[in-house]
């Protein structure tokens, strides 16, 4: 593909909410992950909360939108001056030429929850302020920032689970070759619900301590939550250096199961080979790999065999989500912006919580963050329903 | 820059929505040689699965699979290559509705397989498995834009990625009490198999730019009831110049206040 420029980049996890906390975190190997209490849900699991998110007020003529996911929306959208970014953009290219490309699994479904505990007891209808569209439709992130931005041109949410904020670099990718648009938002955001926490323990998936990826004995996901958002645009003749570039994209369909990824993780390396493809690099190209790394059995052996086929046991990698947790739909985002962190800080990000690697895996997995040039990174994001989505970010020199 | 046309060859049609069972039927109305006439979509158990899938498959699944398989087969195409577009304005309403109910009970211990079929992805994920496609798919959600989304992604994957590319947009209905709150009516949907070459089984030519005009209306008051009460039937507009085999141009409803002009040249 065409080097697109990511002109400004944001992220908001449980690390914290803006550049600076996500760096900072990632160098002091700190972890925000804590033992979940959240709503009102009882089970023994370990979660990656976004702070303050609740103290979040949407503008008064925007308050339809007003659910968690929209109010950390617009918490990751005014983290680092991303949103004056994309307002100058908006002033440069024109309302209608600034496409919106959000990934989401659960968009507002909180909302929905709550709501279904307040039907009315002889009727059993759903109580009047609740709105399906502005809140729990997967739709409602991204017409709350068309809104938000009083924007007129595409828009778009991608929903394959947790690489849909992969995915949505591709999308807006095409779009940008095309010509409909001279700049794209892209991101995702996903927030804490209950239809995630209890639908990964009906699955045994969750763990009961802070999940620990690539360990020998990791035992589960930590669900989190998040926002992270790029501005593409079209690489200007002479790029600045140190500018992050996205190089290339790959997806693939695992074609096996709903919630196991294949075994050989056949899919995966169909979606690292593509995005090296579309990045026309070589495998040896590649300095650091931020891998999906959910630290369930299944994902991250499958994940491993996949990496070793396509980059043998030399490449440096890690998952952050002992960090971070599992952001789910925001997954891709998230990591694209780690990616950018990597490349802009010559930093190897290390893997908080895992303290013994799977011998069964041969990568030179990160433990510890550690400073090393990163000139081309890759990130992996796989999903329910067999979707995988694998990226190549660089840095101008 | 210039703008690269976005442009693709239909080869195939899939389709299915109250009272039209498959494109023949559909065909048919549009042309005026049949009359509509309303009743329950009518959704074929998928052959393509294994028994005890069948028996399973949710109406999302059913749906998909008979719109996404008409239209490979009427372009003769490899269904196990095809890259696929899902495009749909929400998940299977059943399965949501049941998870939400048993969520807001002391009872919290769902069922793992409600869990993995509440993905917005799920119609695709069983696409994946029941073709064997490792393929890129993409599934979108833009409430009542999602054809207009899904159009728009697949045709840039025709153009930039040069490869033929199955759209399967689809809708389906929420049961109370959240159809009070989205009140789709019923299952319905339409799958194009677009490519970037003319072959000998190409039937029609789109090129795609936007606008700012107004969606054209069906004349039929039927019909024009499904075009805006199913979002993926906004397409309608569309398929009665392929079915009448005109050639000419039509507006579709999108994004308000962006829409979206197709040029159609049969072949």
């Amino acid at each position: 593909m065409t080097p697109l420029l990511l002109s400004s980049y944001t992220a908001t996890t449980c690390l914290g909410s803006g550049l600076e906390a996500t760096l900072t975190g990632l160098r002091d190997k700190r972890s925000g992950l804590k033992p979940c209490v959240f709503e009102t849900v009882t089970l023994e699991t370990w979660i990656g909360e976004v702070a303050a998110v609740d103290a979040q007020k949407l503008p008064e003529n925007l308050a339809r939108f007003d659910c968690r996911n929209n109010r950390l929306v617009q918490l990751g959208l005014e983290a680092d001056g991303f949103a004056e970014r994309v307002r100058e953009a908006i002033a440069r290219y024109g309302k209608s030429r600034v496409g919106i490309f959000l990934g989401t699994s659960t968009a507002g479904i909180l909302q929905t929850e709550l709501a279904y505990r307040r039907c009315d007891p002889l009727t059993g209808a759903l109580p009047d302020d609740f709105i399906y569209r502005t809140t729990h439709n997967s739709f409602s992130l991204a017409e709350f920032t068309r809104e938000y931005f009083g924007l007129e041109g595409p828009a778009l949410a991608v929903s394959t689970a947790c690489s849909s904020s992969a995915k949505v670099f591709a999308a807006a990718a095409r779009q940008l070759a095309c010509g409909t648009i001279d700049a794209a938002i892209v991101g995702g955001v996903d927030t804490l619900c209950l239809t995630t926490l209890y639908g990964f323990a009906s699955l045994q998936l969750t763990s009961p301590e802070p999940c620990r990826p690539y360990d020998v004995a990791r035992n589960g996901i930590s669900v989190g939550e998040g926002a992270a958002f790029a501005l593409l645009e079209r690489l200007p003749a002479q790029a600045p250096s140190g500018a992050v570039l996205l190089l290339g994209a790959g997806e693939s369909s695992d074609a096996y199961h709903m919630s196991s990824p294949h075994p050989e993780g056949l899919g995966a390396q169909l979606a690292m080979a593509a995005a090296l493809r579309s990045a026309g690099l070589p495998a040896t190209a590649i300095d650091y790999i931020n891998l999906h790394g959910t630290a369930t059995s299944a994902n991250d052996a499958a994940e491993g065999k996949a990496v070793v086929a396509l980059f043998g046991d030399q490449v440096p990698c890690s998952s952050t989500k002992g960090a971070t947790g599992h952001t789910l739909g925001a997954a891709g985002a998230v990591e694209a912006v780690i990616c950018a962190l990597a490349l802009t800080n010559d930093l190897l990000p290390g893997s908080p919580n895992t303290a013994t690697r799977d011998p069964a895996i041969p990568l030179d997995y990160q433990l510890i963050s550690r400073s090393g040039k990163v000139r081309y990174a890759l990130s992996n994001s796989f999903g329910f329903g067999g979707s995988n989505c694998s990226l190549v970010l660089g840095v101008a020199q | 820059m210039n703008p690269t046309p976005l442009s693709a060859w239909i080869e195939g049609i899939g389709f299915l929505a109250p009272g039209l069972n498959d494109w023949p039927a559909a065909r048919a109305v549009l042309r005026g040689e049949a009359t509509y006439v309303a009743a329950p979509s009518l959704l074929p158990a998928p052959s393509i699965l294994p028994a005890a899938e069948r028996r399973r498959a949710s109406r999302v699944v059913k749906l998909t699979l008979a719109i996404g398989l008409e239209a490979a087969a009427h372009a003769e195409a490899d269904i196990s290559q095809l890259a696929t577009v899902f495009t749909a304005s929400g998940a299977d309403g059943h399965n949501c509705h049941a998870l939400c109910a048993q969520l807001a009970t002391d009872d919290r211990l769902i069922s793992p397989t409600r869990f993995h079929n509440s993905v917005h992805n799920a119609a695709a994920g069983y696409w994946g498995i029941a073709t064997k496609s490792m393929a890129p798919c993409q599934v979108l959600c833009a409430y009542d834009a999602s054809f207009g989304a899904g159009l728009l992604d697949a045709l840039g994957q025709v153009v930039i990625e040069a490869q033929p590319t199955l759209l399967i947009a689809y809708d389906s209905e929420y049961p109370e009490p959240l159809h009070s709150k989205r009140d789709t009516p019923d299952c319905a949907g339409v799958a194009l198999l677009l490519t970037p070459q003319k072959t000998t089984r190409s039937q029609a030519q789109i090129v795609l730019r936007s606008t700012g005009e107004m969606a054209q209306k069906m004349a039929d008051p039927d019909l024009e009831s499904l075009r805006t009460a199913i979002p993926s039937l906004r397409v309608l507009p569309l398929l009665q110049m392929l079915a009448k085999g005109e050639s000419g141009t039509v507006c579709l409803d999108y994004l308000a206040p962006l829409q979206l002009s197709i040029d159609l040249q049969l072949c």
